[in-house]
């Protein structure tokens, strides 16, 4: 069954290409999938209903394999579905490239669902992979402002990045001897002392620069700023998280002491993604380019968990932490990207500096637009809270009155120094574009018609349902 | 059927073209091309009831003396497959390429001077498949020479254009070298084992004589092996020649020519890989070239701007992988496929890639007036379906996953790691870089350049579109779904 949620937007791409109406399609096989995801994230634990297998190679053994390995698997599931769904919902395809448009959404989206997927190692890496490669030629095709250099940065750094991260998973592949992510956990105890610092190395590296890590994340703000709406959604929302569950299903329980190893630098990094890159974000003069900073800086806080977990692996909190904030995170910036595109179809300009007094003529807009912010900014009642509320309690879970703080403590007590930086940038960018007088730009501005309200209502639904009542995710870690 | 009727089928067609278009007086020649390529499928057809002596031990041919130089397993057949597909594809891209061979053999409106351009594969179809099943060395360069002349005349063919003619005397004065240098390594072959069987080179014990005139004579037939595969530093001549060939001979030469100089290694160095006194210092050899080949081939490939040039040096970063496999040698076990296994399934994956990207590289040619990076601008507006197709054929060339490309690098690399071929390891990691990003070079002249002013659309002749229609299904089939690969290697 779960084979049937990955291929089916991959199917639905393909009937594209051979002349199916292409936003139709789109919007037919994502809500499907919505469906299907929503009722995998009731019964991930039937594995009989949703596991499948199929044999690609004997030697070495490869499978094209597909299950719940934990409630994680499924978290990621239903996230990527209910962003897909919206991204084909908001996105508007310039005239004539409807099939192109669509088309490589979906196809985004199949790869992001089939890395969540997959219990093979090498279908693992191979799905997200296929995710990239449209995602690089929609920004380079389809963007807006400096698109070409923007999409050759992406293709290039995180073409660099999975060969690095390839040659850790393929280290770790021949040490466990086995593709079956399982199986490999299982086999946890053969990963040597020596290997575990070199793996974690590469693993650091690989997967951070898929999830722009200090200091590999140049490619994430320009990429973010140029992409069309869905492929900066599905992205930012959804494939960048790859990075993260990767960690978390592969590095942490394989080479915890190399992780461990790394830690102080590790540490160093997340700060520059929550301080610095969260300083740069400030000086954003485009919306577009504030909310590609934004995204990440915020991954800082997701490795503040990861680090947290790292110092401590029977870190009550810090797992189902990093994964719910994954989940407010995706939800919430892809709701931003998505109500960017539409503010700046409505006005013509992200500008900072040109737009004002929105809220006016878009007062439906405005409203949607601050829900979107609040969350990011991580007001109590929304996702983000809950996730930057529990990363930062796991990072004192361990707290020990008697020796002091430890190195995570003392990262995170910098870190919450974050939370008032999106609250400057963010407000400010709120009261720039809303409030304040109504310039030309604005004056005529549409508002949401009742069709660009949907998208927008689910992602709103998800913020406060997991917000009002995170153990709607929490339980699914159980 | 005996598997050498085969080889005789496939000389007799040759001959019969040859002739039939010598006496034939009609003005077009694509149909000695169509009906080689008849002729070739057919044979391909019939390798599969193809059987050895060990099949049919009574047989009156079974005791023939022709046994102890010509050998028939799956190994042969794999291969004699592998050539006989590659020409039938040659031939078609030939059969499509006719308008510029025309242009520079005769004149732009008379094909006259282009038949023998059809017949002329087929000799060398036959010297692959013979090669296949060499058992002897002399009759392994016997059969290799036959594919080498033949390309000295295809290489040059088109003898009213320069780059045509600069690529067949540099082919020619470096193969002649090469060929020296083989003859040469064979006879200290011989000399020190005083065979040149290689059945009894496999039982061959060395026992107490002093090994390095041995080693020496493996490493000269090396030298010579390194020539036709474009190991570095033998590779000197793969992009000019490449470069100034007839695009179908530069795709024979890239796929045909290399698979043949593949199969041959192999043969020749199974033996002394299974024995433990020669391993040592071939498999350090082997890591050698490997490693400057991988180099080479991709770091020199960043700089390139002519499509075929970048598709030469391509190949030399292919053959560094193939090499790789080699370095890494281990036998078929219980959890491994073996070096001979995952060379060879390397090589088929490698056809389908590069006759593909070939088939399109030529309509470009001939429609475009170019083989630049800059004439596939924009070719993602004009005709999206081919650019969706050449965007699947070089990811695959790059090894994205899912695509047939990957499965081939995936399976080197497990078997080079299992060697403990660190060096080798890294090094073809950032081969592999470098091959992304030479050719996502391509792929972003696609799909982000605009087209140049006034370009017309390609329209595809009929063959090329069905040609490149299969071979990129078949990477990505073959990229999810290797078994049928695997079938035939079985």
């Amino acid at each position: 069954m779960l084979s049937l949620i990955v291929f089916l937007p991959i199917i639905a791409f393909a009937a594209i290409l051979l002349g199916a109406p292409a936003r139709l399609t789109a919007i037919g096989a994502a809500a499907l999938n919505l469906v299907l995801g929503l009722i995998a994230a009731a019964t991930w634990q039937n594995a009989s209903l949703w596991s499948s297998s199929v044999s690609v190679l004997e030697k070495p053994a490869l499978n094209l394999a597909f299950g719940f390995t934990d409630g994680m698997s499924a978290i990621m599931v239903l996230l990527s579905v209910i962003v897909t769904l919206a991204a084909v919902l908001s996105g508007k395809s310039p005239e004539g490239k409807e099939k192109l448009y669509f088309g490589s959404s979906l196809l985004i989206s199949g790869g992001a669902l089939g890395a969540f997927a997959a219990t093979d190692l090498f279908f693992f890496f191979a799905f997200h992979e296929l995710a990239l490669i449209p995602t690089f030629l929609m920004i380079g095709m389809l963007g807006r402002g400096n698109r070409h250099e923007a999409a050759w940065k992406i293709t290039i750094y995180l073409g660099l990045g999975s060969m690095v991260l390839l040659a850790g998973l393929v280290w770790l592949a021949n040490l466990t001897g086995t593709f079956n992510m399982v199986e490999m956990v299982n086999r946890a105890s053969s990963v040597d002392a020596a290997s575990q610092k070199g793996i974690a190395a590469l693993l650091i590296i690989g997967f951070g620069t898929l999830v722009s890590l200090f200091p590999l994340h140049s490619w994430a703000a320009p990429a973010y700023a140029s992409a069309p709406a869905p492929v900066a959604m599905l992205h930012a929302g959804v494939l960048k998280k790859f990075g993260l569950y990767g960690i978390l299903r592969l590095a942490i329980p394989l080479v915890p002491d190399g992780l461990a190893f790394w830690l102080t630098p590790l540490l160093v990094m997340l700060l520059g993604n929550i301080l610095w890159v969260g300083l740069i974000t400030i000086s954003q003069k485009r919306l577009d380019r504030m909310l590609g900073n934004s995204s990440v800086m915020h991954m800082g806080y997701i490795f503040l968990a990861i680090a947290a977990l790292i110092a401590s692996p029977d870190n009550p909190l810090a797992r189902s932490a990093a994964i719910v904030l994954m989940f407010a995170h995706g939800i919430s910036i892809a709701m931003l990207f998505g109500l960017a595109d539409r503010i700046e179809r409505n006005t013509g300009s992200l500008d900072l500096q040109d737009l004002g007094g929105l809220a006016k003529s878009a007062p439906s807009l405005a409203f949607m637009f601050g829900i979107a912010a609040m969350a990011s900014i991580g007001l109590p009642g929304l996702a983000n809270f809950s996730g930057e509320i529990l990363v930062f309690l796991s990072a004192f879970a361990t707290y020990d009155g008697s020796s002091g703080f430890s190195p995570v403590q003392i990262t995170c007590i910098l870190a919450i120094w974050g939370v008032v930086i999106s609250a400057v940038y963010m407000l400010r960018a709120y009261r720039n574009i809303f409030h304040g007088p109504t310039v030309q730009a604005t004056q005529a501005a549409a508002d949401l018609t009742l069709a660009d309200r949907i998208p927008a209502l689910i992602l709103v639904i998800a913020l406060f349902a997991v917000g009002l009542y995170p153990n709607l995710i929490l339980n699914l870690l159980k | 059927m005996p598997a050498y009727y085969l080889e005789a089928l496939t000389v007799t067609l040759g001959i019969a073209l040859l002739m039939a278009e010598a006496f034939c007086s009609c003005k077009g020649k694509a149909w000695v091309g169509l009906s080689a390529v008849v002729g070739l499928a057919i044979i391909l057809v019939l390798t599969f009831t193809a059987i050895g002596p060990s099949s049919k031990p009574d047989a009156a041919w079974a005791a023939w003396p022709l046994w102890n130089f010509y050998q028939f397993d799956n190994l042969a057949r794999f291969y004699k497959i592998f050539a006989l597909l590659t020409t039938i594809l040659v031939l078609l891209l030939a059969v499509d390429y006719r308008k510029i061979l025309a242009r520079f053999t005769e004149s732009p409106d008379s094909e006259a001077g282009t038949g023998e351009f059809y017949a002329l594969p087929i000799f060398a179809c036959a010297g692959m498949m013979w090669l296949a099943s060499a058992k002897d060395l002399a009759g392994a360069f016997v059969a290799l020479e036959l594919v080498t002349v033949t390309f000295y005349i295809l290489v040059a063919y088109m003898r009213r254009n320069v780059g045509s003619l600069e690529a067949g005397v540099k082919y020619l004065i470096l193969g002649a070298l090469s060929t020296g240098f083989l003859v040469y390594g064979i006879a200290w072959v011989y000399g020190s084992t005083g065979t040149m069987n290689l059945a009894e080179l496999a039982n061959f014990k060395l026992g107490q004589t002093n090994p390095t005139p041995l080693l020496f004579g493996i490493a000269l037939v090396m030298v010579g092996l390194g020539f036709k595969i474009g190991a570095v530093p033998m590779q000197v001549w793969i992009p000019d020649v490449y470069q100034g060939a007839p695009t179908p001979t530069t795709a024979f030469l890239s796929v045909g020519s290399k698979a043949a100089g593949f199969i041959l290694t192999i043969r020749f160095l199974e033996p002394f890989l299974a024995n433990e006194t020669t391993r040592g210092p071939i498999v350090a050899m082997l890591s050698i070239l490997a490693c400057a080949t991988l180099l080479f081939g991709n770091l020199a490939a960043i700089p390139q701007t002519n499509f075929k040039r970048l598709l030469a040096y391509s190949s030399i970063a292919h053959a560094g992988f193939l090499i790789l496999a080699l370095a890494a040698w281990a036998p078929e076990t219980a959890s491994s496929e073996g070096s001979v296994k995952v060379v060879s399934f390397y090589l088929a994956t490698y056809l389908l890639m590069t006759l593909g990207t070939f088939f399109v590289l030529a309509q470009v040619r001939i429609q475009r007036d170019g083989e630049n990076v800059a004439d596939f601008n924009g070719l993602g507006k004009t005709n999206p379906k081919l650019a969706i197709a050449l965007t699947v054929l070089l990811a695959a060339l790059a090894g994205v996953p899912l695509t047939a490309g990957f499965i081939g690098k995936f399976m080197v690399f497990s078997l080079a790691v299992q060697a403990g071929l660190w060096w080798g390891v890294g090094i073809a990691f950032v081969a592999a870089a470098a091959g992304f990003y030479y050719y996502f070079k391509v792929i972003r002249a696609i799909w982000w350049m605009d087209p140049a002013n006034g370009e017309n659309a390609i329209v595809l002749p009929r063959i090329s579109k069905i040609c490149i229609g299969v071979l990129t299904t078949a990477v990505l089939v073959i990229g999810i779904w290797p078994q049928p690969i695997w079938a035939l290697l079985r």
